[in-house]
């Protein structure tokens, strides 16, 4: 076990289905680790099972065999140590902007007035003054996951598990998103675990990337991103590193996908 | 032609004609009221009309004078608010104890799939026997008073209410439950402060469509066996050829049913304004 890994998992495998019905493997024999406020994303090819590991490690879904760890303890179930953010919006549309946040909150033994202080300043974080009590029908897309961001942060879990939060965007508020996220993120430090199948995202973000293969899900290389901190959306990209990076995953996920292609294997056929 | 110049609004709009017909287009408030206004007043002049001019016998069509003339005379000696308060009486008990069972059931098979399995086969089985067909033997077990009339109402509306009400829980998404999950609640915390509260304006209009069908049922559960009620007058007055009690019942039902339907639309308008897809 490595010991300053905030998540670990080792040799985890997800099969669905089973006894009269087919077997699919889902994840295979997959293993990683998040270090404490390290930034991490998986990416791969849509249908890789990336977000099905993602359920586990949020206990939202068993385990077949192998074990996800988060501070040394196996998972048993969904907690409140690890704060989700999903593609879809998840927002409760009967309450207002502030009332979701606050919704994080309702186990907490805070104060109301603590409570109050806390929601204002996620607020303020993901820069929505001005819509607190505005409801989810009434924002834009972008600005709903700007909710579902600080909604997720504002109890303070221990690490951040995200599916893809951006994946529903357009390409112009996906951009603001990301600079959002690098911006929260490098002032807050926090342990993240971060699905995309966008390798631009991925590369400005994180820390490290893993690269999955096509189904069955397993581990195809571990790559490190070596760009300087802090970061931003213009600098970065344009770091000639950036452009090497960019390449060497680009050809991980190309020979994945040809694989994929090669082995005759087409959507929703395994 | 330079950006820097302020433009001003023009003075004057271009007027946009009136399209009736183009498929999906938006029109005038007015025009579209006006349709469904004009089309009543047409089928009244066709009434009107067809009586009037003697084309039709008075026994099988009655001027709508002469349904009026009913509804006075019902009015002031009194029957009509017997029949009134008899009738919402039965319907409300029976829809209410419809509801009350029905609501909890559904919730349970609308999240347990155990609940699922458990009622919903006999639930399809029963939900199509007709429930006129249940006439004598409601009357043989319950007698002739208004338990009677309950049972035939909760029969017409439970057995679809709690399928209907197991798929509005079941349009909740389940990555709301999963979210709510990450914030330490419970499954009962979740159904009770997520899957309840989300599932609502769903249950609502379920609510609504139903109490329409408990007003077609009305007829039914009058048919046999009673001496007061909307439905009993229009099965007594077909006895003896009074056509214009029967279009008065007929009417009458028809406008509670809009009226009750009306008050469901408006308390959901009231009660669940962030679930109107705002335009």
């Amino acid at each position: 076990m490595i010991p300053s890994a905030k998540l670990q998992a080792q040799r985890v495998w997800k099969i669905f289905g089973g006894q009269q019905e087919a077997e699919v493997v889902a994840v295979q024999d997959l293993s990683l680790h998040v270090g404490v406020n390290e930034f991490v994303s998986l990416v791969g090819p849509s249908g890789c099972g990336k977000s099905t590991f993602l359920m586990m490690a949020a206990g939202l879904e068993s385990i077949s065999a192998g074990d996800i760890w988060i501070d040394g303890k196996p998972i048993t179930g969904p907690g409140a140590d690890r704060g989700m953010v999903f593609q879809s919006y998840t927002l409760f549309p009967w309450l207002s902007v502030e009332e979701n946040i606050r919704f994080a909150l309702k186990k907490s033994k805070l104060s109301r007035r603590e409570q109050d202080a806390l929601v204002r300043e996620h607020i303020q974080l993901v820069g929505l003054e001005g819509f607190e009590r505005a409801y989810p029908n009434q924002l834009s897309g972008g600005m709903r996951q700007r909710v579902a961001i600080a909604r997720a942060l504002v109890y303070k879990p221990e690490m951040l598990l995200m599916d893809e939060p951006f994946g529903a965007l357009d390409a112009q508020t996906r951009l603001q998103m990301q600079e959002l996220l690098l911006n929260v993120w490098q002032t807050h430090r926090t342990t993240v675990l971060f699905i995309t199948h966008d390798v631009e995202e991925a590369l400005l973000l994180s820390d490290r990337i893993y690269v999955m293969t096509a189904r069955p899900g397993r581990i195809k290389a571990e790559v490190v991103v070596d760009l300087p901190r802090p970061r931003n959306l213009l600098d970065t990209e344009s770091d000639p590193r950036f452009a090497a990076l960019r390449r060497q995953v680009l050809t991980l996920i190309r020979e994945e996908a040809q694989r994929a292609a090669a082995s005759g294997e087409f959507a929703g056929a395994t | 032609m330079s950006g820097s110049v302020p433009s001003q609004r023009p003075a004057e709009l271009r007027r946009q004609p009136v399209r009736l017909l183009e498929l999906r287009r938006e029109i005038p408030r007015r025009w579209y009221l006006g349709a469904g206004v004009g089309f009543i007043a047409l089928f009244l002049i066709a009434w009107i009309a067809l009586t009037a001019g003697q084309w039709v016998s008075p026994i099988f069509l009655p001027s709508p004078l002469a349904v009026l003339a009913e509804l006075r005379s019902q009015a002031a000696s009194g029957v009509l608010w017997q029949d009134l308060w008899a009738s919402v009486y039965r319907i409300m008990v029976g829809w209410v104890l419809s509801t009350v069972l029905a609501v909890p059931i559904g919730v349970l098979m609308g999240n347990f799939r155990f609940f699922e399995g458990l009622f919903e086969p006999f639930i399809d089985l029963v939900r199509y026997m007709p429930a006129v067909a249940f006439v004598p033997l409601t009357i043989l077990w319950l007698g002739v008073g208004d338990a009677q009339k309950f049972a035939i109402l909760f029969i017409g509306v439970f057995f679809q209410q709690v399928l209907m009400i197991m798929d509005n829980v079941k349009t909740v998404p389940r990555e709301m439950i999963q979210v709510s999950y990450t914030f330490g609640l419970s499954q009962w915390e979740i159904l009770r402060s997520v899957i309840l509260p989300a599932a609502m304006p769903g249950i609502w209009d379920t609510f609504r469509i139903t109490v329409g069908w408990a007003w077609t049922y009305l007829v039914v559960a009058e048919l046999v066996a009673a001496n007061v009620g909307l439905g009993y007058r229009i099965m007594r007055a077909q006895r003896f050829l009074e056509t214009d009690q029967i279009i008065l019942g007929i009417l009458i039902i028809g406008l509670l049913g809009l009226f009750t339907d009306y008050l469901f639309k408006w308390s959901y308008r009231r009660l669940f304004p962030w679930a109107l897809q705002s335009r």
